[in-house]
Parts: C-alpha cells; sequence; structure tokens
C-alpha cells in the first residue's frame, strides 16, 4: 500500500527525523489560512499524487509554459496562486502514464537552503533476504538511470535483523554519503531512526529522493515515498487509515474488498483463474495466441461462491471486454464452487460475451457437470491451450 | 529414490485443529498412508485429533515435545499468516530437518528474521506461500491434488502453485510422471530457492529429467541458470524444460524503484528466458506446452 508524502513525513517525524515544516491542504477554501501558518520566506508547494516525477510532470488542463507539480513560491499571495492553480487538475508524470492523476491534496513545505542532494532508500532485498539501505551522492534525479549509467555510484549495505542498524552500518553509510561535520552526525542519527521506523511499521519501501546537506551542514528528510507491506497491514491499523482510494483504479479497489487480487490492463479478454502464477501465465498465452488480457485476477485458494460472483462482475464492468477466459486448475479451490459462482454471476449480469471456461483438479467432474446443466451458452475447453484458443477466436473471430 | 521425502518421513501438523489443517491431514492420510504422525496446539496437549474417517493423532503442547514422542523428522504449518513466522521457529528450535510453510501473507519482515535464524541451523524450510511437495505414491505434505499425480522420472519444481499442478498433469499425461514435485513458494523471502532443489535433482539416481517454472521478479532464475552452467562443465546435466511466467505482466506493480536498483536490470521475463535457454533449457512459449515439449527433447 502507498501513501503520500505528506503522510509519509508525518511518520517519520514521529520518529524523530529531520523535516521541513509543512502544512496538508485537501480543501482549497482552507489553503489561505493554511498557508499563513508557514513564515516563508520560502514556501514549495507540492502536489499530493501516489507517483514519482512531480517535479517535472505538466497538467494536462494547463498549457506547456504552466509550470509543474511542484511549485517554488516567494510569497504566501504566489503559494496560495500556485495551490489554486494545481488542485483539482491532472497530472501527468513519467511514472503516472499517459492518464495521469488527479491532484486531490496539496501539501505546503518551508523551503530549504539545499548544499547537496543525496538518494537514500531502505527496502528488503530479496537476493540477500535482508533489508538494506541503498544510497547514493546522486539525490535529485531519477535513481534508476544513475544506476544504469553509473553503478559504481550506488553504494548498499545489509542490516542484520536481530542486530538492528549498528553504528558500523551507520559509519559506512556515512562514508558512502561523503558527510562531515555536523551532517555526519545527524545523519548517523538518522539513518538508525529511519530503519527503526522501516521495521517497526513494516514498511516495504521508504525512499527519501532527495535527502538533502543544507546549508548549515545539517541532513534534511525533503521528499519520501513510503510503500506498506500489504501482508503486514493487519497489524497497523494506525497505517491502514492512511488508504487513499482515489489514487487507485475503481475496480481494483472494489476487488480488494472481496480479498481478490486484481489489476486492471488494456486489453479486450478478461480472466478469471486461480493462482498468481496460473493467472500470469493465462495472460501470457492469450499474448500468444494474438489477443491481450484486459486483467489479471487471482480469485485465491479459499474462494466462495459469493467471491467468484464478485470476481466476474468486476470483470465484466470493464467496457473493454469482449470476452471472458475462465481457467481453475483446482487444488485447494474446488472446480464445483467455481462453476456455481460463474452459473450465479452470469444469469445475475445477463452476460452478453462468449465465455471461455476450463476447469481441472479437484471436483472436475462436479463442476463441469454444473456447467454442462445450467443452460448457459458456455464454451467449454479441454486444456488451457485449448481454451486460449477458443477464446481469442470467440473474440476475434 | 526421490527428493526431500518419501515413505519414512514421518511428518508432525503445525494447525492441525484448524479448518485448513485438518482438511488437508486427511488427505495425506488417504495418500499411500503419508505418515503424519502428530499435531500440535499449545492448548490442546494431551488430547487428541481425529479425521472425518476416525483415524487418530496425538496432539502435543510444542513441536519439541511432538518431535521426541513421535520421532517425526518433518513439519508442516497450517497456521495463520501472524502467528506463522513463531511456528516456523518453533520448529527450527526442535530441530526438525524439513519445514514446510503452506500460509501465505507472512509479513516480508518477519520472514528476515526467520531467515536469519534458519540459516544458523541445519533444518530446510520450503516456502512459505508455497503448496508443499509430493513424492508420488509415497508421501504428500501440503495442499497439491493427489489425483494428477503419476510415479515416473520428471523433477518438477516451481514458485507457483497452480503452474506446478500444470506441469505434473502435463508429465502424467505424457506418460513420464513424477519422482518428486516441489513448490518453493511465491514470496520474495522464503526458505529454499531453485539451485537447492535443482542440486537435489541432479543428484536424485530416479530423475531423469527436471521441469523448472518460474517467473517474474527477483533473480532466482538466472542464479539457477548460472548455476546450471557452472554443473554442466563439471559434467552434471539432465534434460530440462522451463517456463517464465509474467511475459504480459505491466511493469512496476510488484516491484518498487530501489528493487529495481538492486537487481540492476535483473527480474524482468525476457532476461531470465534467455539466461534458462543459455544455460540449455528448452524455454517453452506456453504454459500448456510443459509436457509435450519435454517429450520432443527427451526424442531428440
Amino acid at each position: 500500500m502507498n501513501i503520500h508524502e505528506h503522510q509519509a513525513k508525518k511518520i517519520l517525524k514521529e520518529f524523530g527525523a529531520p523535516i521541513a515544516a509543512g502544512v496538508a491542504i485537501t480543501n482549497l477554501d482552507e489553503a489561505e489560512s493554511t498557508i499563513a501558518t508557514l513564515p516563508g520566506p520560502v514556501w514549495v508547494v507540492k502536489s499530493q499524487i501516489h507517483a514519482g516525477g512531480r517535479g517535472k510532470g505538466r497538467f494536462k488542463e494547463l498549457g506547456d509554459d504552466a509550470k509543474g507539480g511542484v511549485r517554488v513560491s516567494f510569497s504566501a499571495d504566489e503559494a496560495l496562486a500556485n495551490a489554486k492553480e494545481m488542485f483539482g487538475k491532472t497530472l501527468v508524470t513519467k511514472q503516472t502514464g499517459p492518464n495521469g492523476k488527479t491532484v486531490n491534496q496539496l501539501y505546503v513545505e518551508a523551503g530549504a537552503d539545499i548544499e547537496r542532494e543525496l538518494y537514500l532508500s531502505l527496502l528488503v532485498d530479496r537476493e540477500t533476504s535482508k533489508t538494506s539501505f541503498v544510497v547514493s551522492t546522486e539525490g535529485g534525479m531519477d535513481i534508476e538511470a544513475v544506476a544504469h549509467e553509473t553503478p559504481d555510484l550506488i553504494h548498499s549495505v545489509s542490516i542484520t535483523a536481530s542486530a538492528g542498524c549498528t553504528e558500523s552500518d551507520a559509519n559506512k553509510l556515512a562514508d558512502a554519503l561523503i558527510l562531515t561535520g555536523t551532517a555526519r552526525e545527524s545523519g548517523i542519527t538518522l539513518f538508525k531512526t529511519l530503519y527503526e521506523a522501516f521495521v517497526s511499521k513494516d514498511m516495504s519501501l521508504l525512499e527519501i529522493n532527495p535527502l538533502i546537506v543544507t546549508k548549515s551542514n545539517e541532513v534534511q528528510v525533503l521528499d519520501a515515498k513510503v510503500s506498506f507491506d500489504d501482508n503486514s497491514l493487519f497489524r497497523h491499523p494506525d497505517i491502514m487509515e492512511l488508504r487513499d482510494e482515489t489514487e487507485e483504479d475503481e475496480k481494483e479497489v472494489e476487488a480488494s474488498k472481496y480479498d481478490l487480487a486484481y489489476i486492471a490492463l488494456d486489453g479486450e479478454i478478461g480472466c478469471m483463474v486461480n493462482g498468481a502464477g496460473l493467472a500470469m501465465a493465462t495472460m501470457d498465452i492469450i499474448k500468444l495466441y494474438g489477443a491481450e488480457p484486459a486483467n489479471f485476477l487471482d480469485v485465491g485458494g479459499s474462494a466462495t461462491t459469493e467471491r467468484v460472483t464478485a470476481a466476474f462482475k468486476i470483470i465484466t464492468a470493464d467496457p473493454n471486454v469482449k470476452g471472458i477466459l475462465v481457467n481453475i486448475f483446482g487444488g485447494i479451490m474446488r472446480c464445483d464452487v467455481i462453476a456455481e459462482g460463474v452459473v450465479q454471476a452470469a444469469k445475475d449480469i445477463n452476460l452478453e460475451v462468449p465465455l471461455v471456461v476450463r476447469l481441472e483438479g479437484t471436483k472436475v467432474d462436479e463442476g463441469k457437470a454444473i456447467i454442462n446443466g445450467s443452460g448457459l451458452n458456455v464454451i467449454a475447453a479441454n486444456d488451457l491451450d485449448d481454451a486460449a484458443q477458443k477464446i481469442v477466436t470467440a473474440v476475434k473471430g | 529414490m526421490s527428493i526431500l521425502i518419501n515413505k519414512d518421513t514421518k511428518i508432525i501438523v503445525q494447525g492441525l485443529t484448524g479448518k485448513t489443517g485438518t482438511f488437508h491431514t486427511e488427505q495425506a492420510l488417504a495418500y499411500h498412508g503419508t505418515q503424519m504422525v502428530a499435531g500440535t496446539h499449545p492448548k490442546k496437549g494431551g488430547q487428541n485429533w481425529s479425521s472425518a474417517d476416525g483415524q487418530i493423532l496425538p496432539l502435543f503442547s510444542t513441536v519439541a515435545e511432538a518431535k521426541d514422542r513421535t520421532g517425526a523428522n518433518a513439519s508442516v504449518i497450517y497456521v495463520p499468516p501472524a502467528g506463522a513466522a513463531a511456528a516456523i521457529e518453533e520448529s527450527i528450535d526442535a530441530e526438525i530437518e524439513l519445514i514446510t510453510c503452506i500460509t501465505e501473507g507472512v509479513p516480508v519482515l518477519d520472514m528476515v528474521q526467520v531467515k536469519e535464524k534458519l540459516d544458523k541451523s541445519n533444518s530446510r524450510l520450503i516456502g512459505p506461500n508455497c503448496p508443499g511437495l509430493m513424492t508420488p505414491d509415497e508421501c504428500k505434505i501440503g495442499i497439491m491434488p493427489p489425483s494428477i499425480f503419476r510415479k515416473g522420472s520428471v523433477g518438477v519444481l516451481s514458485r507457483s502453485g497452480t503452474l506446478t499442478y500444470e506441469a505434473v498433469y502435463q508429465t502424467s499425461m505424457a506418460g513420464l510422471g513424477q519422482s518428486s514435485a516441489v513448490g518453493i513458494g511465491g514470496d520474495p523471502v522464503k526458505g529454499t530457492e531453485f539451485i537447492d532443489v535443482l542440486e537435489m535433482f541432479l543428484a536424485d539416481g530416479k530423475t531423469e529429467s527436471i521441469i523448472m517454472i518460474g517467473e517474474i521478479g527477483g533473480s532466482a532464475e538466472e542464479d539457477a541458470a548460472q548455476f546450471l552452467v557452472d554443473e554442466a562443465k563439471k559434467g552434471r546435466a539432465k534434460p530440462m524444460v522451463g517456463f517464465i511466467a509474467g511475459l504480459t505482466s505491466p511493469p512496476g506493480r510488484t516491484m518498487g524503484h530501489a528493487g529495481a536498483v538492486i537487481s540492476g536490470g535483473k527480474g524482468g521475463a525476457d532476461e531470465k528466458i534467455d539466461a534458462l535457454e543459455a544455460a540449455g533449457v528448452r524455454v517453452s512459449p506456453s504454459p500448456a506446452q510443459l509436457g509435450v515439449t519435454l517429450v520432443d527433447l527427451l526424442n531428440g
């Protein structure tokens, strides 16, 4: 789960990280009074969307000459004007895709005196099975480009879970970032603070780009991007409250209510599959036979008839869907449960597009009998190849 | 021969008294008499568990006690995500040789701690978030559907549960059957990697060929490819078919930016397919052609 920059900074502040004074704006009527709480002389107005590249982003509704999604303002009036211009507009960045994202929240922050811009992130490194810091002296830029062009400028330090971020680890990081004097002292404290925040809140990614050294030689968190491990949210009700559903695809929000793993895509063939691997493979085989999948959907191993019905409704709510492929290899999942859900849903929504069903595994004969006895116009398939060819033919002719 | 498990494997069930644990233990008992020997429950030690058809297993308060009293060498975990890491650690502390964690949704930082402990122990962990493992006609640990298996010569290993079933089903239909099948699990931090299982399949006399199923994310497939290249130089190689799921998956949905930095260009399906093909693995473009591709390969 992702959160906004201002939410991430609030969490990090609670752990004691050095962060400039800032205020969030969620309603334009409050903008003037909110901005007035910051003394200036510099106000930075930042669009809050779940995507990077905001500064270089462009607003769809504004001309090419308009400024990007992060604006430095030198008076409260200018900050207010910028806020009014950005609020409610659609920001398109390198990471949003061409449709962009609507700016429903802004964050106004006191300007900083920047001497150097650094990069720091914390993540779980699957190669070492450890939490790792990744740092670079090349902050404030696209870190993937830095890694690609100058990989020797990227340093990583793995942390041993039982020891935590030690003095030695923190010193390695300070060396890699060439921190000296007061910045080194505040940096070493910050690294330990960030590690503590990462672990105690079950983050999956904490990225600070840039981490800055100020002209008075102190480190400061200038931007913050935080994602949480979805599997850990059950023990963090405070974090769950930070979820912003307006940032997510409507169908994905609906799917999450039923515990369905669903990702919307651009193709024409809707898929309902059990198991993440088989769901990906089903998308791949649709493409192999010349069509495009409309979604990834894993109904999971413990789906009920109700969940299968919900999945079916979500798939068919996508107007691009011209046909549906149900592919089930029953292990825990029983084919008869899937069959009942499919029949129920097809009747409820009065299904008008072609439907191919492939069932195999646990209770397959019972499942096939339910489909065959339903009176529905279902195209039965013998195996995955057969299923993919049949749905592509049905859709493409 | 087979790998990891056989008819002599004795298994303790952690989470036996729950609905999932009960269902799959009944299935295992019914599968060629898989030796399910005990269950654990912190508050039900001394009581008994009984299956729908009246088979009885003793319950113990701890894994250590269950091991002492039954001589078990393996455990399987059907404990909900919040308690799964503690269950694995309990099995490690009891020096269980083979621990299989079926549970899906274990917090990743819990697994980071488990992995540190595991690395200092002599235990092997399969999973979490995996379907378990099977040696046909001998032993079933986990949730794989038994009806699709057939005793034979193909070693199957996979990060995905349902794609394991595809490979098993297709090799059964092709008349080849399986020596053993291992689902290593889909989580980023897990107990056993492809390389560990490949080493066992290469060493196993009964395994004549291998099907390996990978997917996008991380670089376990590239590591496996390098391992196969290195072993082939020592004269150790078996005919092998591969499949990588996720060619059409949108980038960035599962991996954060910094993750991409660490993997340095690794993680996409194309790189994995290239690496495996360069290591002599015949990669099937279709998940439905695993069996026939292997038959083609074996027939030259």
